[in-house]
């Protein structure tokens, strides 16, 4: 037991648990979305942008969560309106928008060398430096997502299946797509401190994949891969503390290792059903 | 070059149209008009005498080819049609009591009951034309459009879909479809436009498919047969015939 309650004597690991089930639930939630809507790539691409947009608050001397979540949210509606407006592909109007962003990033550190190391941080997660007012705003991010999906929950569904159908049918897609990339940008900014930039995608599509695996059902993926989300998160924590590791890196290897036993359980289980369903003439 | 020109449609109340023609006829884009997906450069629509104005989703029930249909998303066949009632003013994530009911009896209508808690992949073509059916109806529209609903249908199924779709006509939906099977639309349907670019012709079947009619909108030679009261519409091949170059049938064999 004392494996358990040790590190929580720290105040930095009381927060960076708050902080990390938050986060956990949160790509959880929206990576259900991002993996149905086949868009994997926006989670790596959007984080990358938004490390353009958090250089420069710095440099402008802006709030961090404001500036750079405003730019992730403009990033994320310049993907939308160019694959809506011209025959440019999702991934192509990917690449450019966040390259260039990301681009403006390493940029202005390159042309101002004296802040290098703070960054290190936003790219590859660090838990030391989360504080009481990180696990505020990752909170409220929480609540505001967790409110847009459940009052949005039938429009977000009814678009992510079929855009087209849904917009013949009333659904306002343009509005929900920008306030999904909202809510994506805000989860973004909210997971940096703990995940790092170059690690948030992994951990948006890993549980929704791991939850697709294990269930055909709309709602269970949702509640898997929240709790799924959750729980790897936790366990990449404690993993971070004992072997000394970012927690970045641990979060991804747990969620890592948990697809590869829900892959194997998968395959366990579609052979046995064929097993059982092979007759012999 | 515009996809479609100078078109003028009345469909009536209580109708049931096929619109057929060549791919690249504009067929796809005069149903996405009527949808209000798309906006005309030039011309207005107007459903139930209402103009459609931009960005307005007209009282339409629309069902998809099935080619247009992720399977692999993780929906049961309640949860598909439910979606059909997005205009209801219900704002809980989760169907209520009346929502459920209504999904109940559409499903009951289109003779899909037992399968409500079925994954859509799970389900045969036929079956899977029916949950979208029963998506369309359920929200009680003025005017049912499918496009082309039996595509990749074996034979019997798209024949099932059709006798479906007329019963409902007689039930007091009014449909437009598009087609590329001229013989089933000959056989089922009481009113076909003929559509390439502009409408070169519409009215009964026995009126519209003619061999003069349907060489001029498919832009070759076309046949039309009658053999026992019913109407088979074929292509004249071009050149030689397949079987004049291979005489002898080569046999197959079962190892």
């Amino acid at each position: 037991m004392d494996i358990l309650f040790e590190p929580f004597q720290f105040e930095f690991f009381r927060n960076g648990v708050m902080v990390s089930l938050l986060v956990g639930a949160l790509c959880g939630l929206m990576g259900v979305y991002i993996v149905l809507r086949g868009m994997s790539y926006i989670g790596h691409g959007l984080s990358h942008a938004i490390f353009g947009g958090a250089v420069v608050t710095y440099v402008m001397a802006w709030n961090f969560y404001l500036g750079a979540g405003l730019w992730g949210f403009l990033a994320a509606v310049l993907i939308n309106q160019t694959v809506r407006r011209t025959r440019i592909s999702a991934d192509a109007a990917i690449g450019v928008v966040t390259t260039a962003s990301f681009a403006i990033g390493v940029a202005l550190i390159s042309r101002y060398r004296h802040f290098t190391r703070s960054f290190d941080a936003a790219l590859f997660g660090n838990i030391l430096g989360v504080t009481v007012e990180d696990v505020q705003v990752v909170a409220l991010v929480t609540l505001v997502v967790i409110l847009i999906i459940f009052f949005m929950y039938k429009q977000l569904l009814f678009t992510t299946f079929n855009v087209e159908v849904a917009q013949v049918y009333g659904v306002k897609t343009e509005w929900v797509d920008t306030l999904f990339s909202l809510a994506l940008a805000a989860t973004l900014i909210a997971s940096m401190q703990i995940l790092g930039v170059t690690l948030i995608a992994a951990a948006l599509v890993i549980p929704a994949i791991t939850a697709r695996l294990l269930t055909d059902s709309f709602n269970r993926m949702i509640i898997l891969s929240t709790l799924m989300g959750m729980l790897t998160n936790l366990a990449g924590m404690y993993l971070s503390y004992y072997i000394d590791v970012a927690s970045g890196a641990t979060i991804v290897l747990v969620q890592a290792t948990v697809f590869g036993l829900s892959l194997v359980v998968s395959f366990a289980q579609k052979r046995a059903a064929r097993r059982l369903t092979h007759t012999h003439i | 070059m515009p996809v479609l020109e100078n078109v003028s449609l009345h469909l009536h109340r209580g109708q049931f149209a096929a619109l057929v023609g060549p791919s690249g006829a504009g067929k796809t884009t005069l149903l996405k008009l009527i949808l209000g997906t798309l906006q005309p450069t030039h011309g207005e629509i107007y459903t139930h005498g209402k103009l459609l104005q931009n960005g307005q989703a007209p009282r339409v029930g629309y069902v998809p080819q099935l080619e247009t249909v992720d399977w692999n998303f993780p929906v049961t066949v309640e949860q598909a049609v439910w979606m059909g009632q997005i205009g209801n003013k219900n704002i809980w994530p989760w169907m209520n009591v009346q929502e459920r009911q209504q999904v109940q009896v559409m499903l009951e209508r289109l003779g899909i009951a037992g399968l409500a808690k079925r994954h859509i992949r799970d389900l045969s073509g036929g079956q899977q034309q029916r949950v979208f059916l029963a998506r369309a109806l359920i929200s009680n529209p003025d005017l049912l459009v499918l496009d082309e609903p039996t595509v990749g249908l074996d034979i019997q199924t798209a024949e099932m879909i059709l006798v479906l779709l007329a019963e409902l006509n007689r039930q007091g939906v009014t449909l437009l479809m598009t087609t590329h099977d001229l013989n089933a639309a000959a056989a089922h349907l009481p009113w076909v436009i003929c559509l390439n670019q502009k409408v070169v012709a519409q009215g009964a079947p026995e009126d519209v498919f003619t061999e003069s009619i349907l060489s001029e909108t498919y832009q070759g030679k076309m046949m039309v047969f009658i053999h026992n009261g019913m109407m088979f519409i074929q292509q004249k091949p071009h050149g030689h015939h397949y079987r004049d170059l291979v005489p002898e049938p080569v046999p197959g064999e079962i190892p």
